[in-house]
């Protein structure tokens, strides 16, 4: 298991010197995803980065309470559960922001007074919390088979104090960062759906992180397509 | 997360219940020695908290919650921490090795489902036969054959031999489910000894046809300050922003100018407001272009105060300002000695209807 490892992490730094300006440390870490692994949501999706890992479950379109219907679209909740303890302020500006992002994606107009509710459960926090469960939650739709216009990807850009760039920051990383910057990108054409950021950075570094971040976001939709052609394929 | 009827926040029934369960078998069992926990008698001591998440309901989570309970008890290291006199030093993960809690033993939950007044009994329901079952009765068992807790609902009655074939089928599971967990456990201090992956990360099944890995990607971001550059350089300025204050009366300043109201539609009876307010508006101009040295006075300028039928409009009322030796009160000062107005109105806003 060790010298696979090693061998790659050398042909990272390799490339890194071959193409000259590519700034050290621009690397995703290692991704796995698994669909479909719980038998009562109508779609569930386990996404793991690096050692971050959250799980996604969707019940929807289902029966919504009268209070909460929405005449002529589907009314889409997202809850988060934190490992430790109860939910709190944190859990629920990321579930907004998180159900800001499915709204602008998901066909609600489809389902019109039916709710969609999405359950986030962190299994463990080791650094880009708030892409991963971006990424949770776009598989755990697609599992459901909920129309969308487009899929999406979350992706986390640190800034350390000298102005280099890191995507996919460790918790070390993200806590020694002068700013840490969250994206979610949608597949057509990369545009931006939501962006939060914390911390303090100039304008032209918040375009050259969003630039960054959309570099990687061809990775993550390219690892997407790969596993659902695995899953959906004949052969 | 588990099933469609757990609502968030709402405690239902059967959380409340599983939760009393396992706490009775969990704390009172004293499966846990918690005077190792003790720090400094009378003053310190480690609180021991354990969150159990519910991913899938699919039957006899009971069971499951109990195994998953005593295997993280087994499994967690807290940080070391040594008392000498009154000082109390707390060791981090990194300087001293974590130690683990000292546990008597493990109890585990084994739930037996009756059908038919105890006719027919079945170990570890899943969810379809829960819910057609007449009873259940719940033991907790540890591998030293000790029942730890006994628990039965639904109502049912069972005769004495019934409940003694139960705890024997008990012991036999608890036996095989204890040697699991030691396995599971011994298995994960040595990848760790070793320098191994473990966790979460690795209970992904490569097989799997649902689950795919993809290895540590390295992503080219060498044109990422070429692109940076060229959105700013299209992107359009920001607008200048108009930074000289003009000061009317002491506490009274303007920045900038206003531009026309654009709440609501204007409905038949707001109409000639419009024309009043394209006055006001003019008298607002003129204002300013006294400030700045102009003296223009434009048919806009009215003596008497302008009069609406409907009468919801509030009617802002610059009061007379005081001799003032400034260079703008002077002018504001000789223009209206001209004019000699009793009142101006300068703001006019509108509500809406």
């Amino acid at each position: 298991m060790e010298e696979p490892m090693q061998t790659e992490s050398k042909l990272c730094a390799e490339a890194g010197a071959d193409s000259g300006s590519l700034v050290p440390g621009c690397s995703l870490r290692h991704f796995a995803c698994e669909q479909n692994l719980l038998s009562r949501p109508d779609g569930s999706a386990s996404f793991l980065q690096g050692d971050t890992s959250v799980l996604a479950g969707v019940y929807g379109p289902a029966e919504v309470k009268v209070s909460k219907e929405i005449f002529n679209k589907a009314t889409l909740e997202v809850i988060l559960r934190p490992k430790i303890g109860l939910p709190g302020v944190a859990e629920k500006s990321r579930e907004r922001l998180i159900r800001n992002t499915c709204e602008a994606v998901v066909l609600g107009a489809l389902h019109p007074r039916t709710s969609i509710t999405m359950v986030l459960q962190v299994v463990s926090d080791a650094g880009s919390l708030l892409a991963c469960c971006l990424n949770a939650a776009c598989m755990a739709l697609v599992d459901a088979g909920l129309p969308m216009r487009a899929l999406f990807c979350g992706v986390t850009c640190a800034l350390d104090s000298e102005g280099t760039l890191t995507l996919d920051p460790t918790a070390k990383q993200e806590k020694e960062a002068r700013a840490v910057l969250t994206f979610a990108l949608d597949s057509v054409e990369r545009k931006l759906l939501m962006s939060t950021t914390k911390g303090l950075y100039s304008d032209a570094e918040l375009q050259q992180c969003l630039a960054a971040a959309q570099a990687a976001a061809q990775h993550v939709f390219r690892f997407y397509r790969e596993s659902l052609q695995r899953r959906y394929s004949k052969s | 997360m588990a099933a469609p009827a757990f609502e968030p926040g709402r405690q239902s029934d059967l959380l409340v219940k599983l939760n009393r369960l396992l706490e009775r078998c969990l704390r009172n069992s004293k499966c846990i020695d918690t005077e190792s926990l003790c720090v400094v008698a009378g003053e310190k001591v480690w609180q021991i908290r354990v969150d159990l998440h519910l991913l899938n309901h699919d039957g006899n989570i009971i069971d499951a919650a109990s195994i998953a309970a005593i295997v993280a008890l087994s499994h967690f290291r807290r940080p070391d921490v040594s008392v000498q006199g009154d000082e109390v030093t707390l060791y981090t993960h990194e300087e001293r090795d974590p130690v683990p809690l000292s546990i008597h033993h493990m109890p585990i939950c084994v739930s037996f489902a009756f059908f038919q007044q105890g006719t027919y009994l079945l170990v570890d329901p899943n969810e379809r036969e829960e819910r057609v079952m007449d009873g259940l009765l719940v033991i907790a068992m540890n591998k030293h054959r000790e029942i730890c807790t006994i628990q039965s609902s639904g109502g049912i009655m069972l005769l004495k031999d019934q409940v003694l074939r139960c705890s024997k089928i008990a012991g036999v599971k608890v036996a095989e489910i204890t040697e699991l967990i030691q396995k599971a456990l011994e298995n994960d201090q040595k990848v760790r000894k070793e320098g191994g992956k473990f966790g979460f990360a690795e209970s992904i099944a490569n097989q799997k046809i649902t689950a795919f890995k993809m290895e540590k990607a390295p992503v080219d971001t060498s044109n990422v300050e070429e692109k940076a550059e060229e959105i700013i350089a299209e992107a359009e300025p920001p607008s200048e922003v108009v930074s000289k204050p003009v000061l009317w009366t002491p506490g009274t300043a303007q920045i900038g100018e206003g531009i026309e109201n654009s709440w609501g539609e204007l409905e038949e009876s707001e109409k000639e407001d419009e024309d009043e307010v394209g006055s006001d508006e003019a008298i607002i101009l003129d204002n300013i272009k006294m400030n700045t040295g102009v003296e223009v006075f434009t048919s806009g300028n009215q003596d008497a105060p302008i009069v609406l039928s409907d009468s919801e409009e509030e009617e802002m009322i610059v009061l007379e300002p005081d001799k003032n030796p400034k260079k703008i009160r002077t002018q504001i000062i000789s223009a209206k000695e001209e004019k000699a107005p009793s009142r101006k109105t300068v703001k006019k806003r509108k509500k809406n209807c």
